[in-house]
């Protein structure tokens, strides 16, 4: 049908020079971050020479490190929650077959879809209302609600995708349904469990408005830190950590998609 | 069930000559019964099919066995154990899915070794076991391999072999060669009964496919709408079906409605509706019906055919040659009798000038080769 | 193994062991999330409903009988303004992310060659992996009155000897859709790629054999096939700014107030109405519902008309 070559060539058309333009326009911001933060002058528009002095500004920041601490905490401790607790729920509403199951499903992928405002604010009313001090603990508590429903998607996919007889065979050859369980769907789930995971913790890392609301004034996450401060306009050592930032994710990313490609073709080759 | 039931069985249990017995078994799905009251007894060391038509409760029965599923009434007994509360992990059969259901993120080796380790077996009886069953299913170079590095037929292999490891008493074996390819298929018939007599273990295969079931098997239940219609070895089943079903499912038949007009104890005479006076011996196995209506079965090949009458003029009928199939080893003729019946007959090709349709030609058998049933 | 003599059972012996009850299983399995969604998803909605029927009552004010003196508050002049912009923004990037989206995904899902196209994908879609805020800050650095266009515009004007006007857009309307359209895109990019994959190009081979103008295949075939993906992408890019935050704060200014910095003032800002942020979040659920509603409900019937 098709020749390698022309398989392989990128065709010239409009198509491919404005996808390049959308390209640029991508990482345009990313660009420009990383220029400003080696800028000498923190506020003029042209380069004033090279400097490492944002980023040593931030490494020393002690308030944004204390910040991106607490929000890696509630990031590791929300998306560890969710991963069992979404997962056992995917699980459920895959084997069971319930008078109101689907109230369940619908509770259980709203927050997919309600925005997360609306959130914010029904969970500090609630907080509110049950007098619960704020803390970093509540922030936690808030983040797995989301955490979990984007897990249990990204694991119900999965588990439609598996042989449904897997458990059954683990189950004939002696193994009780709680072995089944570990010992082979759980396995069979731990790459969905683990991408499930990565987007949660990413999302939860993000989340401004949930944190902001469910916090209090004790516990600072790094949306809150950096929303405070770029609200009063630029600041070149957020420059810098934006920059680490997109290195560091954009290197956790990479390593992720690594283990996966290994292991996947650990299995097909 | 207290313990001193359980001992009491199990006394019994030993001189029982079955592995497996159904008794009164029904499943209800919600509403729609896929089982109904099946009676099954498998013979210690027997090679048993369960065969069937789609949809009629094959692999239902087969699921009850392993307890995947848990009868509705009736009552399972394994090795002479009434079995309705063992959990299947507990059961010793082990079964052969018909997808394989092999673990994807374990080897070869893994997969076979998971029941013998759940076992907490010694790592060198492993070793020597996995190894062992490896070397019998001729898979002992794939042992690093992951499952979906193999091809449809190692799969299977390899899904025989982590069952065959426990040793259990019987295994379940759920339409084991439906997805190989016809050789493959052929190939894999031989070694299953290979294995089988090798062992010396209980097989029970669940199949569509009654050429398979007639060649492996040592006996078959033949099923429909959830019924056992006939257990029997592969010969009575196919020379002596008790049903019209059975008679209609195995092989080809030529089919005749009517009903019974005489009845002496060595023949029955039988008028079809279509007004044929067919004269068949009696076997006297109690299934045949000696008065009201009935089916009289007879099988394509025992059918004869000539141009000019014959001088016997039992069961012989006049009658037109409708169409000629050329089958290779075999030719088919579609005949229409005068009365306006319809009947195959199947003849090997040794005919050099076979005739043309249309050609006014006599059918004849004889009243041993056709079998009267009762309907319903 | 062969020869061997009667096999030998599983289990020394097939007594009878305490199953668990069938119910504990489910329960096991559903429960925990169930009530961890009950408390803090399905209590606090519910609260927060109550709560928007009480009305922040000021001495000398007449109570509604109703309760609904909080949604009645939205028919204010100024509030009915920001809803009718909030709209508006989500309006229009849903326009923008779609035709600035269906081109990339068009090229990536029908002219980049297989073996790439996984990899172009995840190349447009990674600055997604960034944190949301530093995006949008980092279009305060690119819009801001000294920031990058406007110094273009300024190297422009010197080199061309022109007078442009410099670009003063940050705080006001175009810089949210700015922002908002380039946090969505990649969504959007994503949501018709997968839909324009799965087209089948044997229908776009027929219809120029059959004479049809590329326009006029477009037309006809690539959007009627791609719809459900093309309604799946805008739903989404729609709600989602419906209830976006940080964007038209950071981005808009004072100029651009919107539904959803409403009710953040309503709870953390300088108005502090509880009852009413309470009102305005209960409508931007109801209306993100029954959006998605529809798009299930009507979804599907889209391809097959
Ligand atoms: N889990 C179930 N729930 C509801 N109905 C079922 C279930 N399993 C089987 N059935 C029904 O029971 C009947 C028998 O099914 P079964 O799978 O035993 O058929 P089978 O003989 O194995 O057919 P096949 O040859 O197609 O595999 C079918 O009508 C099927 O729809
Ligand atoms: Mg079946």
């Amino acid at each position: 049908m098709d020749t390698p070559n022309s398989r392989l060539r990128f065709s010239l058309s409009w198509q491919m020079l404005f996808s390049l333009l959308m390209f640029g326009f991508m990482y345009l911001p990313i660009l420009v971050l990383a220029f400003y933060s080696f800028n000498e002058s923190p506020y003029s528009a042209g380069w004033k020479g090279f400097t490492w002095n944002w980023y040593y500004q931030f490494f020393t920041d002690t308030r944004i490190l204390t910040a991106l601490g607490n929000s890696l905490v509630v990031a590791f401790s929300a998306t560890s929650i969710a991963a069992i607790l979404g997962t056992l729920m995917a699980v459920g509403l895959a084997r069971y077959q319930f008078p109101g199951k689907g109230l369940y499903q619908g509770v259980a992928y709203l927050p997919l879809i309600i925005p997360d405002i609306a959130m914010a604010v029904a969970t500090l009313v609630f907080l509110a209302a049950a007098a619960i001090p704020l803390s970093g603990g509540t922030i936690v508590a808030a983040h797995v609600v989301f955490c979990l429903s984007y897990i249990a998607l990204v694991v119900s996919t999965r588990i439609n995708g598996i042989n449904p007889h897997l458990e059954e065979a683990a189950l004939d050859l002696g193994a009780t349904p709680a072995q089944a369980f570990t010992k082979v769907l759980l396995p069979e789930l731990a790459p969905a469990i683990v991408s499930g995971c990565l987007l949660a913790f990413v999302l939860s890392m993000d989340d401004f408005l949930i944190a902001s609301f469910t916090a209090g004034d004790g516990v600072k996450t790094l949306p809150i830190e950096i929303f405070g401060r770029i609200r009063t306009g630029v600041k070149p050592d957020i420059n810098a950590l934006s920059v680490t930032l997109i290195l560091a994710s954009g290197l956790v990313f990479f390593v992720a998609e690594y283990i996966r490609y290994r292991s996947e073709q650990k299995r097909l080759q | 069930m207290s313990q001193t039931a359980i001992q009491n069985q199990r006394s019994t249990a030993t001189d029982t000559e079955f592995d497996v017995e159904l008794r009164k078994v029904y499943k209800v799905f919600n509403g729609e019964t896929a089982v109904r009251g099946v009676d099954l007894g498998i013979r210690r060391g027997e090679f048993f099919s369960i065969l069937g038509p789609s949809g009629c409760g094959k692999t239902t029965t087969l699921r009850l066995i392993a307890g995947f599923e848990t009868p509705s009434t009736g009552e399972i007994l394994i090795q002479g154990q009434r079995v309705s509360n063992v959990p299947s992990y507990r059961r010793p059969v082990n079964t052969v899915f018909q997808s394989y259901a092999l673990f994807n993120h374990l080897t070869v080796w893994d997969n076979i070794a998971f029941g013998l380790r759940l076992k907490k077996r010694s790592k060198a009886e492993i070793q020597n076991r996995v190894d062992e069953v490896l070397k019998l299913v001729k898979m002992e170079t794939f042992a690093k391999r992951f499952p979906v590095q193999l091809s449809g037929g190692q799969q299977q292999r390899i899904a025989l072999a982590r069952a065959l490891v426990n040793r259990p008493a019987v295994v379940l074996l759920d339409e084991p060669l439906g997805a190989l390819d016809l050789k493959l298929r052929k190939e894999m018939q031989v070694e299953l009964s290979n294995l089988h007599q090798e062992l010396g273990l209980t097989f029970v295969m669940v199949t569509h496919d009654q050429e398979e079931a007639l060649s492996l098997s040592d006996r078959i239940a033949v099923m429909n709408h959830g019924k056992v219609e006939q257990i029997g070895s592969p010969s009575q089943i196919y020379e002596c079906p008790q049903t019209p079903f059975v008679a209609d499912f195995i092989g080809d038949t030529n089919l005749l409605h009517g009903k019974v007009e005489g009845a002496h104890p060595e023949m029955l005479w039988i008028v079809t509706d279509k007004g044929l006076r067919i004269k068949v011996k009696r076997a006297g196995d109690g299934h045949e019906p000696t008065s009201g209506s009935a089916v009289i079965s007879i099988r394509p090949e025992k059918i004869h055919f000539s141009l000019t009458p014959p001088s016997d003029a039992v069961n012989c009928f006049e009658g037109r040659l409708q169409t000629v199939m050329y089958l290779g080893t075999h030719m088919h003729y579609l005949v229409e009798l005068v009365s306006g019946d319809q009947i195959t007959i199947m003849q090997p090709n040794v005919m050099h000038n076979p005739p043309s349709v249309e050609t006014p030609i006599y059918v004849s058998w004889s009243p041993l080769d056709c079998l009267a049933l009762s309907t319903n | 193994m062969a020869g061997q003599s009667p096999p030998l059972s599983k289990q020394p012996s097939l007594d009878t062991e305490k199953v668990l009850p069938k119910w504990l299983e489910p329960l096991f399995l559903l429960a925990p999330a169930g009530i961890w969604l009950g408390l803090l998803l399905v209590i606090p909605t519910l609260l927060i409903f109550e709560l928007s029927l009480v009305p922040n009552i000021r001495p000398g004010q007449v109570v509604n009988p109703s309760g609904l003196d909080n949604y009645a508050l939205i028919f204010d002049d100024i509030y009915q303004k920001v809803v009718l912009r909030s709209l508006s923004f989500a309006v229009s990037t849903t326009f923008f992310c779609l035709l600035l989206g269906f081109p990339v995904a068009y090229w990536i899902a029908l002219i980049v060659s297989k073996r790439w196209q996984n990899l172009v994908l995840l190349g447009f879609v990674l600055p997604l992996w960034t944190s949301s805020l530093l995006r949008s800050y980092a279009w305060i650095t690119i819009l801001r009155p000294t920031g990058v266009v406007n110094s273009v515009i300024t190297l422009l004007s010197s080199m061309t000897h022109l007078t442009l006007p410099p670009l003063d857009i940050l705080n006001r309307e175009p810089a949210v859709l700015i922002g908002m359209t380039y946090s969505l895109l990649p969504y959007m990019v994503l949501i018709l790629y997968a839909s324009l994959e799965k087209l089948d190009r044997r229908l776009l081979e027929a219809a120029a054999d059959l004479g049809a103008t590329p326009v006029q295949t477009f037309l006809k075939v690539t959007v009627p096939q791609t719809l459900p993906g093309i309604a799946a992408g805008s739903l989404l890019v729609f709600i989602t700014c419906l209830g976006d935050f940080v964007n038209p704060e950071l981005l808009g200014g004072a100029s651009s107030m919107t539904v959803a910095r409403l009710i953040y003032n309503q709870f953390l800002g300088a108005t502090r109405n509880w009852g009413f942020g309470s009102a305005l979040s209960m409508i931007l659920i109801l209306a993100v519902s029954i959006a998605i509603a529809l798009l299930i409900k009507y979804g599907d019937a889209v391809p097959k008309k």
